[in-house]
């Protein structure tokens, strides 16, 4: 394992320390429970939003934290989910009475623990919602598994419901916002080669020199099927037709896309698959209204990329314009 | 009758158990989920055994108590909530008691169970921690109700869990991360029945001595 680390236990406290020593304009970084906060946390009479999960996935969630999109966010150890406690903290940190929003992403564990902090906080008297995100299309049939996993679109109605909340919209409002959302919002990823976690020391599964794994997830867990590597362009169809035809998306919707790195490729590869995506929508009559290219969601330093599409309207892109000032995403502020 | 000295004995037991087995149970979670179970449950356990002190002078409930919210705040995962509720309710069914009946103590292992399947909306067949602890518990109900001894009734037990441990590789996973895999997660064994196996293990050697009660 060759790593920029310390030790492989101190990860996270040294991130956190060292996001606190960078941002100290936008966030507060609470330890024991570890989450981070906005500066300026609670904002009297605005609705908290809340997220979490486990570290790994930088900028998401800590880099989210800031004006116009997350009030806090719990990390857990490298690809574990935080526990309640954190969480329970967390919204009591960013209560301004007018309740908070719990932003979930589906894994059996971020599910399980955020539903014991959401009991915790709704018995201290604080209103809760979650909302639970679910956009992987490679996992198909939700019957026979844990149902889809929440990926690409986590960013997406981060910055979206943000928005919301800063405007003064209801609790019930930035929630519903949240599941239209998460309805219009469709993912898929791949990965080239596979990523180490700091504290297993080895890389999480094999992946041969001229192998890919299509449909992965964002915590080094293998992916539906594995195949010998093939060209930008054909990954690219491979990733969106199926996001396309899952919606489906139709000529004449409108879109915000997204093409993320899951940390170990280069925006020159970003990009080249960004170039073939909007050929793919442009093809299907699909308007492209914004795009966001880079490293969003990451899985630490896998190499590969997700494709995001989210249907908007005219709301949700007013909602993505409007200002937001975090580590990860910043503008118009 | 268990003591609460017996109780403590466990989770020592189990400790270090966990600690031996942190990479096996690591590998198994690598296989099909995502490589955290052995160090996630080894975190959980050594802070429950740092707490142990604080309610040294406490009740097997108030034990069994503290353990569960330990591991709800330190594990994470799916595996916090998972055996904080299993220990949680376990201990909520004993509280106020400083020694158990063999009878008592199946009632708190069948609580924890119940919880358990609740909280992760699971049930035998899925390819989880339930397929070890329902034949388990099962086994050791079986047993006490025969008239064996609480010392042979955890060995079954132990090897009821372990049957259910292994009966899990054939198995195709529908709940938790390993589900996602589809058919890919047959021939894996699952780490949570593994990490339940281990649980019963420990009871069955640390409560080898005990008998005819």
């Amino acid at each position: 394992m060759k790593k920029l680390i310390n030790k492989p236990e101190d990860v996270v406290v040294e991130e956190l320390q060292g996001i606190a020593a960078a941002h100290p304009d936008l966030v507060r970084v609470h330890f024991n429970p570890n989450y981070i906060v906005r500066a300026d946390a609670p904002i009297q009479g605005k609705v908290g939003i809340v997220s979490g999960g486990g570290s790994g996935h930088e900028p998401m969630h800590g880099g989210y934290v800031g004006m116009g999109m997350l009030d806090a966010a719990c990390p857990g150890a490298v690809f574990t989910s935080p526990t309640p406690d954190q969480m329970f903290e967390a919204t009591k940190a960013v209560n301004g009475g007018a309740g908070v929003l719990h932003i979930v992403k589906n894994y059996t564990g971020d599910v399980l623990n955020f539903e014991m902090a959401a009991e915790l906080a709704q018995a201290e008297g604080i209103e809760v919602a979650s909302v639970i995100i679910d956009d992987d299309v490679a996992v198909q049939d939700s019957l026979y598994t844990a149902g889809r996993r929440g990926v690409g679109t986590t960013v997406l109605a981060e910055k979206i419901c943000g928005a919301a909340a800063e405007q003064g919209r209801s609790l019930q409002e930035v929630a519903d916002l949240c599941r239209k959302v998460n309805g219009w919002g469709r993912s898929m990823g791949m990965a080239l080669t596979s990523c180490t976690v700091p504290h297993v020391g080895k890389p999480t599964f094999d992946l041969p020199e001229d192998q890919m794994e299509i449909g992965i997830g964002i915590h080094g867990e293998p992916g539906r099927t594995r195949m010998p590597l093939k060209t930008a362009d054909e990954i690219t169809e491979m990733l969106a037709l199926p996001v396309i035809n899952d919606l489906p998306f139709k000529a004449g919707d409108t879109v915000i896309a997204m093409v993320n790195g899951m940390g170990g490729t280069p925006l020159i590869e970003l990009y080249i698959v960004y170039r073939k995506l909007a050929e793919i929508c442009k093809a299907h009559g699909i308007t492209i209204a914004r795009s966001l290219v880079g490293n969003y969601i990451t899985s630490l330093e896998m190499a590969g990329c997700s494709i995001t599409l989210l249907k908007a309207d005219d709301d949700i892109i007013k909602l993505w314009d409007a200002p937001v000032k975090t580590a990860g995403l910043r503008w118009g502020a | 009758m268990i003591t609460r000295d017996d109780i403590i004995s466990w989770l020592q037991c189990y400790r270090q158990v966990v600690g031996e087995n942190k990479d096996y149970l690591t590998q198994l979670d690598a296989a099909i989920g995502d490589a955290d179970h052995g160090a996630n449950m080894d975190r959980g356990f050594a802070a429950v055994l740092e707490k142990m002190p604080t309610v040294a002078a406490k009740d097997i409930g108030a034990i069994l108590k503290m353990t569960g919210m330990t591991l709800v705040a330190t594990v994470g995962g799916a595996g916090g909530p998972l055996y904080g509720t299993f220990f949680m309710r376990a201990g909520a069914t004993v509280d106020g008691k400083m020694e158990l009946s063999p009878l008592e103590f199946l009632a708190a292992l069948e609580a924890g169970l119940a919880g358990v399947q609740q909280r992760g909306k699971a049930t035998t067949g899925e390819k989880t921690m339930v397929d070890a602890l329902t034949p388990a518990c099962q086994a050791l109900r079986r047993a006490l109700e025969a008239g064996q001894p609480l010392s042979a009734a955890l060995q079954q037990a132990a090897q009821a869990a372990e049957e259910g441990m292994k009966a899990t590789i054939p198995m195709l996973a529908t709940k938790g991360r390993a589900s996602y895999l589809g058919e890919r997660s047959i021939g894996h064994q699952d780490p949570g029945a593994t990490s339940s196996y281990l649980l019963f293990r420990c009871a069955a050697d640390c409560f080898a001595n005990k008998n005819k009660e």
